[in-house]
């Protein structure tokens, strides 16, 4: 690790003013980032850590929606009474993060803008069309995520709250990585009054992505037979070690039919 | 004080200060103006280092030295060894290149050591380490072990042509031959053994101290066998003499094997201490263990087995590629050789076995022992070829195991092993009933109604361990004896040190060496200490390794308990006013037959050190007695493991739904600690089978650098073990053991592999059996199968 400075904000204004000043790096839980920097490929100068902002914590019902505070860790999402009676799938997601140690540190707020391809998070948040608000706005799902570890985010921009709107059902299903436990596959389905939609997480070359065809297939008849068809074209997958384009096309069918139950 | 004693499954007395954090490792030792070390390693696999410029390095904060491959060599310090000369079958010895502690002129691997940065703090060196500029002249590099030796392949060091170490062969092929051309049936099969990374818990770390009043060194390092890193350290590497050189290895976090080598980097620590003057201290972090602790296993065979009509073993031949990678580690050259030929025999009785080795150059990380050590992969090949064999001719693989068993004692092998007991069948029949091997269609079925695969697979491995008689393995080439030493210090008032040349780094010594002296010396287990790890307390000895600490520093530690008693009996007879020869000594108490006249143990230690009762012209005061104890032969462990894994077709998801073993150590000393090494052992097994495999690409980067893509086994991953032992003495050493530590993982893979391809119908599948290998091969499989 290089040397940094690192400051504590106590509010949301201070953190903006101090990430403004110093072009410092967010630390919202710090599971990417302390193990980056700890392996010297992260070096940031100022380190600006959340921590300390109470009220972006927290989790409450909001009109149609479940408001879930930028700080608030994987563990509390996925013990919240609040998510786990309004989008279970959501708590269940958060729940299969990582191991104790992470969701015990890890943020949804970090995850959401650190945008790992392999995240489970941005599946969620794509899938239920939820709102990303920020210190200066707020910016819908299919606005925010803009290619592997990249989001419509600016520097000094910092994420106070997700809403993701209460759904008929929200189902995640997820194919972990045997060595890291990342998504090798992840895939969200959420049906709203507005439709169905898929998000896909772990396996696209830009991160992210909905998947059309299972929309519309799900639209019309929303049951794992309407997507057993299927054909997933693997051209803009990923392939690596653990799993080949080919075969990460078939299990996104696979988590695909799971999701929907 | 059996309740103690062998036999007794007592808790571990270790264990309170492991788990209360209360232990005592490499790292957690500071010395007075100790200085933090950090190497300076190879981006490169190969390449040609042109120039290194430390100036920059040097001027930064805190630094004290940078030394590079020139200072080893202006020192005269020796490159590291190897300690197993192998002959090819032409008669020729090995091909080995020089491997320098630090690089001269070349680099061989990803995370060869290039240079090395001292200073006050570690952050310090790090800063600096950046700092070491070196220009490379990067060139091709060889990875493949199976195309290595090709024409064209680049050259990893000039003295092995090639890429060629050894062409090492053992048994009959001429007999093999014959054997092979009546055959009724052959089964042929190729086999790709993965390569692993220990990944120990404790990385590797080491302090080297120079004590310039003294002239001395001490060395704190990681070691599983401290007096064997002096040895070399003095005798080879010529840091100073053995008398001027202690090696301490305190508490371990585990070994598997990685830990028995000796370095580079404890090598530049002890050295560059006296060049700095100050203690120098350096830790692996997790990412340099996987560059840096030398490999287990990568092998590619092809491996033949012929049978009668009969279904009679008539012969085995197999031919094996052993990846050693760019340099020869401290045992290297054997793991592929001596301990992998001599147990193609496995239980069976074959007339005929023939085995050619390559042992070769890649530009990877070097390859050494690792759990098990060339025995997994004998056990891979025999328990494969026989699984297939029983499947290409329609028999039971039980049975075809069964007909072949060897069943008189003792069994001299093809391949230079006389098997001195066994019971193969006892575990076989105990192994089928536990693993309700009739219900097996039940429950196939059963999976199949759920649209899944289900399949089972055995492995009746065999292991030659209490490694090693001297003589024999000096005449197969190893560079030491491998017996093992005692001594037992009896204190005044009947308490007892134990001092012994084994290590442990997590095998529960403490509890296990003390339940033997309970059992012999009468004493309760938390009277006697077991002292190791410290070339200055045990004056020498051989380590733990190849499942060698009970069966041969165990029964040193018997030798010298039976002196003890002997002494005891002269100073009792003293006492007791009776002859030595009416003695008796039993349960802690010496007795004068004939008479009421008793003294416990404690109160004939008194005695001894009082020494008012006996003459000293007879009898000489005190109670300290030390016995080496060389093996007259290997131990034989043996056992029955069956798998049974159920496939998710739809993911290729392999999940093992039970799993039995039936193993015999012969004698248990302590049977609740033989059991958790036989999980641990498995675990890791199946790790290999399913999870693990150290990748590279074609220019020699390891891919797989981190615990987000190496994968190791985790609890989940495993069933509840269903575990038995059956018990037949081994004849050889006076305690009865056999050995426990490795049998796991030598079982486990070949079980795992052959309940997946029975599952899957057919052999198309290679470890590791990732999800998207079986899902590859579940698409390969035969059409009337796969409905």
């Amino acid at each position: 690790m290089y040397a940094f400075d690192y400051q504590r904000p106590k509010s949301l204004a201070e953190a903006g003013s101090v990430l403004k000043a110093t072009g410092g790096k967010v630390l919202a839980g710090g599971q990417t980032l302390i193990p980056a920097m700890k392996l010297r490929l992260a070096q940031p100068g100022n380190l600006v850590d959340l921590g300390g902002v109470a009220d972006l914590k927290g989790i409450t019902q909001h009109g149609g929606a479940v408001r879930i505070g930028a700080m608030t860790t994987h563990a509390a999402v996925a013990e919240s009474s609040v998510v786990k009676a309004a989008l279970p799938g959501l708590a269940g997601l958060a729940a299969g993060i990582g191991d104790p140690h992470v969701r015990n540190r890890g943020t949804i707020g970090g995850s959401v803008a650190n945008n790992d391809p392999a995240a489970d998070y941005p599946a969620a948040v794509l899938a239920l069309g939820a709102t990303v608000h920020t210190s200066k706005r707020a910016i819908g799902a299919d606005q925010f995520f803009t290619g592997l570890f990249s989001t419509a985010l600016e520097d000094d921009e910092i994420i106070t709250h997700i809403d993701f709107p209460v759904a008929e059902s929200f189902a995640y299903a997820k194919f972990a990585n045997p060595a890291s436990r990342y998504a090798l596959v992840g895939v969200a389905v959420a049906k709203t009054s507005a439709g169905v939609r898929v998000a896909v997480t772990g396996a696209g070359d830009s991160g992210v992505f909905r998947l059309a065809d299972a929309e519309k297939a799900l639209g019309s008849d929303f049951s794992a037979k309407a997507v057993s068809g299927l054909k997933v074209d693997a051209s803009n997958l990923m392939s690596d070690i653990h799993a080949e384009a080919d075969y990460r096309a078939h299990l996104i069918g696979v988590m695909l039919k799971r999701a929907v139950g | 004080m059996t309740d103690q004693g062998i036999g007794a499954s007592v808790k571990r007395k270790e264990d309170l200060r492991f788990i209360t954090g209360k232990g005592q490792y490499v790292d957690d030792i500071n010395r007075q103006g100790q200085t933090y070390a950090v190497f300076v390693r190879s981006p490169h696999a190969h390449a040609n280092i042109k120039s290194i410029a430390t100036k920059d390095a040097l001027s930064s904060p805190g630094v004290l030295a940078v030394f590079t491959g020139e200072d080893i060599a202006a020192d005269k310090v020796g490159g590291l060894i190897c300690g197993w000369m192998i002959h090819s079958k032409d008669g020729s010895p090995m091909k080995a290149g020089p491997h320098p502690a630090l690089a001269q002129g070349k680099v061989r691997y990803v995370g060869d050591h290039v240079a090395v940065v001292i200073a006050e703090t570690l952050a310090q060196a790090k800063d600096a380490a950046e700092k070491v500029e070196v220009d490379y002249d990067v060139l091709p590099a060889a990875v493949d072990p199976a195309k290595t030796q090709a024409a064209g392949q680049p050259q990893v060091h000039a003295e092995a042509p090639n890429n060629t170490v050894y062409q090492w062969h053992l048994g009959d092929k001429e007999a093999v031959d014959a054997a092979f051309a009546k055959a009724a049936h052959v089964t042929k099969i190729d086999l790709v053994n993965n390569r692993l990374v220990p990944n120990a818990m404790e990385p590797r770390a080491a302090i080297g101290d120079y004590d310039a009043g003294l002239d001395t060194f001490t060395l704190w390092t990681t070691s599983q066998n401290p007096h064997v890193a002096r040895l070399v350290l003095s005798a080879f590497i010529g840091i100073a003499p053995e008398n001027k050189l202690r090696v301490i290895a305190p508490d371990v976090g585990g070994g598997f094997g990685s830990k028995i080598f000796i370095y580079a980097e404890e090598t530049v620590c002890i050295w560059a201490a006296k060049k700095v003057g100050r203690p120098v201290k350096w830790t692996a972090e997790r990412s340099e263990s996987f560059y840096a602790d030398a490999h287990g296993r990568d092998h590619v065979t092809t491996a033949e087995l012929a049978l009668d009509a009969n279904g009679r073993m008539l012969a085995l031949r197999a031919a094996t590629k052993a990846n050693l990678g760019a340099y020869l580690s401290t045992f290297a050259s054997s793991v592929p050789t001596y301990l992998y030929a001599p147990l193609l025999s496995g239980q069976y009785n074959i007339p005929a076995i023939y085995c050619e080795v390559d042992g070769v150059y890649t530009n990877t990380t070097p390859v050494d022992a690792y759990r098990g050590a060339g025995r997994p992969e004998a056990t891979f090949v025999v328990e494969r070829l026989v699984e297939v064999a029983a499947r290409e001719t329609g028999r039971d693989p039980a049975e075809l195991r069964r007909a072949n068993f060897i069943t008189q004692f003792p069994h001299e092998t093809p391949v230079i092993m006389t098997y001195d007991a066994g019971n193969y069948a006892a575990c076989l029949d105990k192994a089928l009933e536990m693993a309700d091997y009739k219900g097996f269609g039940q429950r196939k079925a059963a999976s199949a109604a759920k649209g899944k695969l289900r399949g089972i697979g055995f492995s009746a491995y065999i292991e030659a361990c209490g490694i090693a008689p001297s003589r024999a393995v000096g005449s197969l080439g190893a560079g030491v004896g491998l017996w093992e030493s005692a001594e037992i210090r009896v204190n005044p008032v009947g308490t007892v040190e134990v001092l012994t040349g084994s290590h442990s780094h997590g095998q529960g010594h403490e509890t296990t060496m003390a339940q033997i002296v309970s059992s012999k010396l009468g004493v309760p287990i938390d009277s006697v200490s077991i002292v190791h790890g410290d070339t200055d307390k045990v004056q020498m000895g051989m380590g733990t390794y190849g499942s060698r600490s009970g069966a041969v520093g165990g029964s040193a530690i018997v030798k010298a308990a039976e002196k003890v008693i002997a002494k005891g009996k002269r100073v009792a007879a003293a006492c007791m006013e009776v002859e030595e020869d009416q003695v008796d000594f039993d349960n802690g108490e010496f007795s004068a037959r004939g008479t009421n006249k008793k003294m416990t143990f404690g109160e004939v230690a008194l005695q001894a050190y009082v020494a008012h009762k006996f003459d000293p012209e007879k009898i000489e005061p005190g109670l300290k007695e030390g016995s080496f104890y060389d093996p007259k032969n290997f131990t034989f462990p043996s056992g029955v493991h069956i798998a049974e894994v159920e496939i998710d077709m739809a993911t290729g998801v392999t999940r093992v739904d039970r799993w039995t073993a039936v193993d015999d150590f012969g004698v248990l000393i302590n049977p609740m600690i033989v059991e958790g090494q036989v999980h641990g052992g498995i675990a890791q097994g199946v790790g290999q089978a399913l999870l693990e495999g150290a990748r590279y690409d074609e220019s020699g980067q390891l891919v797989t650098a981190s615990f987000m893509d190496y994968s190791m086994p985790r609890a989940s991953d495993v069933p509840s073990f269903n575990v038995a032992m059956t018990n037949t003495p081994c004849p050889s050493n006076p305690l009865g053991v056999k050995g426990c530590g490795e049998a796991g993982a030598i079982a486990a893979p070949a079980a795992m592999i052959n309940a997946i391809t029975n599952a899957l119908g057919h052999e198309d599948v290679a470890m590791p059996a990732t999800p998207q290998s079986v899902w590859r091969a579940i698409q390969k499989m035969p059409a009337k199968a796969a409905e």
